[in-house]
């Protein structure tokens, strides 16, 4: 049977962790590649780093990361932020990203999704949709949250998949940094609507908050920032109350 | 020993380089290369895949004489080989992924997408499914049945002769998942990416 997953994410900034795991057995608490082992090692089923690297000097930054990241965990990893074109799809996946996620290009140019699929497979390609509520429909937004596109996410998820996306990671923007849980209206209208995966991001306060973004949001996968920092909940914590709750995880 | 990655220019494949070389330590040489003389002279060779099937074997068939050597390898020299993902899938006759494709036709049977019952079951197959060993397989020495392995793929190969399958996992369908015949080992798993467990399979196949 197919377990749901649980995936820790990551915040760097010009190759540093801007929030995460406060441990006293860390030698250095903002190494990217120290925290992600110790998910991994946790039983974490995926890794993400989202980069958000404000300047463009310090874009490389994240190259060495994630090559440093993959020679040490060995289950897979999501890079996102500041993907533009097929060529840093490219460079991320030669340093050993497995899957890239992209967000502001796929909104401005459709076509680096469908072109990307095409040329490394759907399974490395993941869309990140940033919605938020505007009346009974939400809206994508673009650069972080900045931008609103205006583009119906319902309708764009579809077109997504379409291009050949492999999955979708939907963060609600209402919900993002509040702890009061996920959009699971969101959610779960956009898995009933997509046939392919959905992540879901966005305003995990709780490990309960997990359990109703599978149960009610149907989201095969959960995204998670803050509730693993500083060591609030571990990854095999969340685990094992999935479990408790019936839902399939790998333990 | 040598071990020789086959870098055929299509997909990535740095996550199969980094987990066998995580394994191989300095204990076994791994080579990343699509020389073809480097590949017949090694003792054993890793056919990675990612993406399509057409496009898999469009590009083994774009490096001259890469098939042939292969060829010689596998079923001539019968010298071990692993094929991950795709790279198990191209063992097959043929593929209906995008259009009809020729297969390496190593072990007869066909590639067609997964049967999700009318969008019941989601596509690709991502994350983490249960193996069900059915037959003892070198690379599943020390592995327990129902371990967790990760997937991601949206068609399935479907051998002519059931007694090649070694592992199935259970989705909208029973899956094939690996596979033995003599000398010839795949998975549709990736064994870099499925932690510890992956790795102790990779190590396996490096002890063979």
């Amino acid at each position: 049977m197919l377990k749901n997953r649980i995936i820790p994410c990551l915040d760097v900034k010009n190759g540093r962790v801007v929030k995460g795991i406060n441990f006293v057995d860390l030698k250095d608490a903002g190494d990217p590649v120290e925290q992600a082992k110790i998910y991994s090692d946790g039983g974490a089923d995926e890794i993400c780093f989202l980069d958000i690297t404000a300047s463009n000097e310090n874009r490389d930054t994240i190259y060495n990361v994630v090559e440093k990241t993959s020679k040490k965990c060995f289950v897979p990893l999501t890079v996102g932020g500041g993907v533009r074109s097929i060529e840093d799809i490219n460079k991320l996946l030669n340093c050993g990203a497995d899957k890239v996620s992209i967000n502001t290009a796929a909104v401005e140019n459709p076509k680096v999704v469908a072109e990307s699929s095409k040329k490394f497979g759907s399974q490395c390609i993941v869309v990140a949709i940033d919605a938020k509520k505007n009346g009974d429909k939400w809206e994508v937004f673009t650069h972080g949250g900045r931008n609103n596109s205006s583009i119906d996410a319902l309708e764009y998820a579809e077109q997504m998949e379409k291009n050949g996306a492999g999955e979708l990671l939907v963060t609600s923007m209402d919900r993002d940094g509040t702890q009061v849980g996920y959009d699971i209206d969101l959610m779960s209208k956009i898995s009933s609507k997509v046939n392919i995966p959905v992540i879901a991001s966005g305003g995990v306060g709780n490990l309960d908050h997990l359990v109703d973004g599978i149960k009610l949001g149907k989201a095969s996968a959960v995204l998670a920032a803050s509730i693993f920092h500083y060591g609030k909940h571990s990854v095999k914590e969340a685990k094992d109350y999935l479990d408790s709750k019936g839902i399939p995880v790998r333990i | 020993m040598n071990v020789t990655i086959v870098d055929y220019k299509s997909g990535n494949i740095s996550s199969v380089i980094n987990s066998f070389k995580e394994v191989a330590k300095d204990k076994v040489n791994i080579e990343v290369t699509s020389d073809l003389n480097k590949i017949q002279s090694s003792d054993k060779v890793v056919l990675p895949g990612q993406g399509s099937f057409k496009n898999c074997i469009d590009a083994l068939n774009k490096i001259n004489g890469l098939t042939n050597a292969l060829n010689e390898f596998a079923i001539n020299k019968k010298k071990p080989v692993l094929g991950i993902c795709v790279g198990l899938q191209m063992f097959a006759d043929i593929s209906y992924e995008e259009t009809k494709t020729s297969g390496l036709g190593w072990i007869s049977g066909n590639v067609s997408k997964i049967n999700n019952q009318e969008g019941k079951y989601k596509l690709p197959h991502i994350g983490w499914n249960q193996i069900e060993i059915v037959k003892d397989s070198k690379i599943f020495k020390d592995i327990e049945n129902k371990s967790h392995m990760y997937f991601v793929h949206s068609y399935e190969f479907i051998p002519k002769d059931k007694n090649v399958i070694s592992a199935t996992t259970e989705y909208s369908s029973n899956i094939v998942c690996s596979v033995e015949k003599e000398n010839i080992f795949g998975t549709q798993f990736h064994p870099e990416k499925s932690d510890k467990l992956g790795l102790k399979i990779i190590d396996n196949f490096l002890k063979l």
